[in-house]
């Protein structure tokens, strides 16, 4: 059931993010931490505004915290607002994001739009047709490879749009909502894939959901509520407190 | 991966009718200076194909092609004493509409000074050059008469005998060469009836003067032909043109015929001058003007285009740069379909310029020259219309493909 990281994938140090000021100041997320291995999985759950969609792209150095640190692969990235690394080739060498829609390139077709991620990261065009192909492979869509997002049924985009978040071996994964728009069987497939793919490629896998019937496949669930993350208890499927 | 190139093939059919409406516009840019090209041509051909040097004409005026010029056809035989001259030879020149067939037909007429010039110089696709003094004509294609064909003009009926192609004058009609003779009998025409009144009114005058009432003799000649009234001028012709005789000094020659004081001379340089710098020059700033106001229209709708284009794509845009795409890979895909679309707009309009603008009635010149100066101003468009696509690409933040 648990699958202890050897190393730690991502630190989150006391992450608080504060929109506007004075009057208007509305506090996001507060004094959030969390610690994630490799190759770990876990649920971020909460009612919408709760802070779970600050706090995920706080991780991908999307939306800078206001204060707080960020660590990936034990380098920090973020101090507060304050870049330590080129955010930008960070993002496209370590991390992998998925959303509730699954976001594909419409001009290009299933491959392509995995390739695509891996040439902007710098891989040669002959790789990344070859590796997107194994990625399309393993995640059982290899057949409709040649067909563009607009030919795909939902559940297909949205393993096309996981395949792109593998193609860069990311050393994290973010998930945004990825099975709001899919049926409880499509939805299913899509989590037990997070899963395969923490367990296989070794990556940490966040998630945030309100799909309460895929959360046995998380290593544990967390939950936010007005900004402030605590460890989730549901079923039995939790495991230690937040490190 | 090309991503331009996945975006084009993928919206094809909005692409291709992007490009033809930007072609159609450069087709129209282009066209403008091709009209300025061909009224310059147009203007100066007959002064080029002619091949004299100098040029009398009336003294004071510019020439037969600024204004009206009348010189005694005496003046042939005045310059022919001037040394250092060869070729000496009448010229007239002026246009007509008469009806022919059942149609308007406009004309330019020139008179070749017979025998002298026969019309040899004329470049002819069918036909031959006059080869009688009278009633023969070699006349410019547009003018649409057949080999054989008979023209009434005046009293008289011309004969086609020669067919040429491109010589048109400086208001683009198409030329007839007639003798000098010909041309003159058609510019001087009058009906019979007015020459019937000229007459007796002669006869009047004649009458009440002194002359008449001592020389009764007097009285049967004034009802008589011009021509036979040695006190009555011949016609007048438009100029006299020659050419100067090999080791001749031009300017030496020009100046000594210039020291008349009833003609002007002027070098073939300068009739070229006056042609361009008169009539043609206005011509060139409008037609100029049309052409800047074109361009600054191509470029904002180039500029719309691809701005909407960009807005098309700004979520997927947003994706790239959340996958960490580099800023040189969204401009890239930006400005290289602005440069496609200008491209083929320009090629495009080339491929259609050289199919329509033949079949324009004004002659449409198209030199290489002023193609490579379209083809710089078309990849400077192109960039200058991607730049409100890129600043908006530019300003797009990756937490965009959250909302």
């Amino acid at each position: 059931m648990k699958n202890p990281a050897d190393t730690l994938a991502v630190e989150a140090l006391s992450l608080t993010k504060i929109y506007g000021s004075g009057n208007t100041e509305v506090v996001g997320m507060k004094e959030v931490s969390l610690s994630l291995g490799k190759g770990e999985i876990v649920a971020l759950l909460g009612p919408s505004g709760s802070g779970k969609s600050t706090f995920l792209t706080a991780l991908g150095l999307i939306n800078p915290p206001t204060s707080g640190q960020i660590r990936l692969g034990g380098q920090t990235v973020m101090d507060g607002p304050k870049e330590l690394v080129d955010v930008r080739a960070y993002r496209r060498q370590h991390l992998g994001f998925v959303f509730q829609k699954a976001n594909l390139i419409p001009f290009l077709n299933a491959w392509e739009n995995v390739a695509v991620a891996m040439e902007l990261n710098g891989v040669p065009s002959s790789l990344a047709k070859e590796r997107a192909m194994e990625l399309l492979e393993y995640l059982g869509v290899s057949d409709r490879a040649a067909n563009h997002p607009n030919e795909l049924s939902g559940g297909q985009q949205q393993r096309v749009a996981v395949a792109r978040a593998l193609a860069n071996r990311p050393s994290l994964i973010l998930a945004d909502e990825p099975t709001a728009a899919l049926d409880s069987y499509r939805g299913r497939q899509v989590m037990e894939l997070f899963q395969k793919v923490a367990r296989e490629q070794g990556a940490a896998v966040v998630v945030v959901t309100h799909d309460h019937r895929s959360l046995d496949v998380f290593d544990k669930t967390y939950e936010m509520e007005d900004g402030k993350l605590s460890e989730g208890i549901i079923g039995s499927h939790h495991t230690s407190s937040p490190r | 991966m090309n991503l331009a190139l996945k975006d084009i093939r993928y919206n094809l059919g909005r692409f291709v009718l992007t490009a033809v409406g930007i072609g159609l516009l450069l087709m129209v840019v282009m066209g403008m200076g091709g009209i300025y090209r061909g009224l310059l041509r147009e203007a100066t051909l007959l002064v080029e194909s002619i091949g004299a040097d100098l040029w009398i004409v009336q003294g004071g005026s510019r020439g037969p092609f600024a204004e009206i010029s009348r010189i005694p056809s005496s003046v042939e035989d005045r310059v022919r004493t001037v040394p250092g001259l060869t070729g000496v030879r009448r010229f007239l020149s002026h246009t007509i509409q008469r009806e022919h067939g059942g149609r308007q037909l406009r004309m330019v007429v020139q008179g070749l000074s017979w025998p002298e010039d026969r019309g040899q110089w004329i470049p002819l696709v069918a036909g031959r050059p006059l080869s009688q003094a009278h009633y023969e004509i070699v006349v410019d294609r547009s003018l649409g008469l057949e080999l054989g064909a008979r023209v009434r003009l005046g009293k008289d009926d011309y004969r086609v005998v020669g067919i040429t192609s491109g010589m048109v004058g400086t208001g683009g009609d198409g030329i007839a060469f007639f003798t000098v003779g010909d041309a003159q009998a058609i510019q001087f025409d009058v009906p019979a009836e007015a020459t019937r009144i000229e007459r007796l009114l002669r006869r009047g005058r004649v009458e009440e003067h002194e002359l008449g009432r001592l020389t009764p003799r007097l009285l049967d000649r004034a009802v008589g032909e011009a021509a036979g009234i040695p006190a009555l001028a011949p016609p007048p012709v438009s100029a006299v043109i020659a050419s100067v005789a090999p080791g001749a000094d031009p300017a030496q020659v020009a100046a000594e015929i210039a020291r008349w004081p009833d003609v002007t001379v002027y070098t073939r340089e300068q009739q070229i001058e006056l042609l361009v710098s008169g009539m043609v020059d206005k011509a060139k700033r409008q037609l100029g003007l049309f052409r800047v106001v074109l361009v600054i229209i191509s470029t904002i709708i180039m500029a719309l285009i691809i701005y909407t284009l960009t807005l098309d794509k700004i979520h997927d845009i947003a994706m790239l740069k959340l996958m960490g795409a580099k800023n040189g890979a969204i401009i890239g895909l930006i400005l290289q379909q602005s440069l496609l679309i200008g491209g083929i707009g320009y090629l495009l309009a080339w491929w259609l310029g050289n199919y329509a603008f033949p079949r324009f009635p004004r002659l449409v010149v198209i030199e290489p020259g002023d193609m490579l100066v379209l083809a710089g101003v078309v990849v400077l468009n192109s960039v200058l219309a991607s730049l409100l696509g890129i600043t908006k690409a530019m300003s797009v933040e990756p937490s965009k493909v959250l909302s």
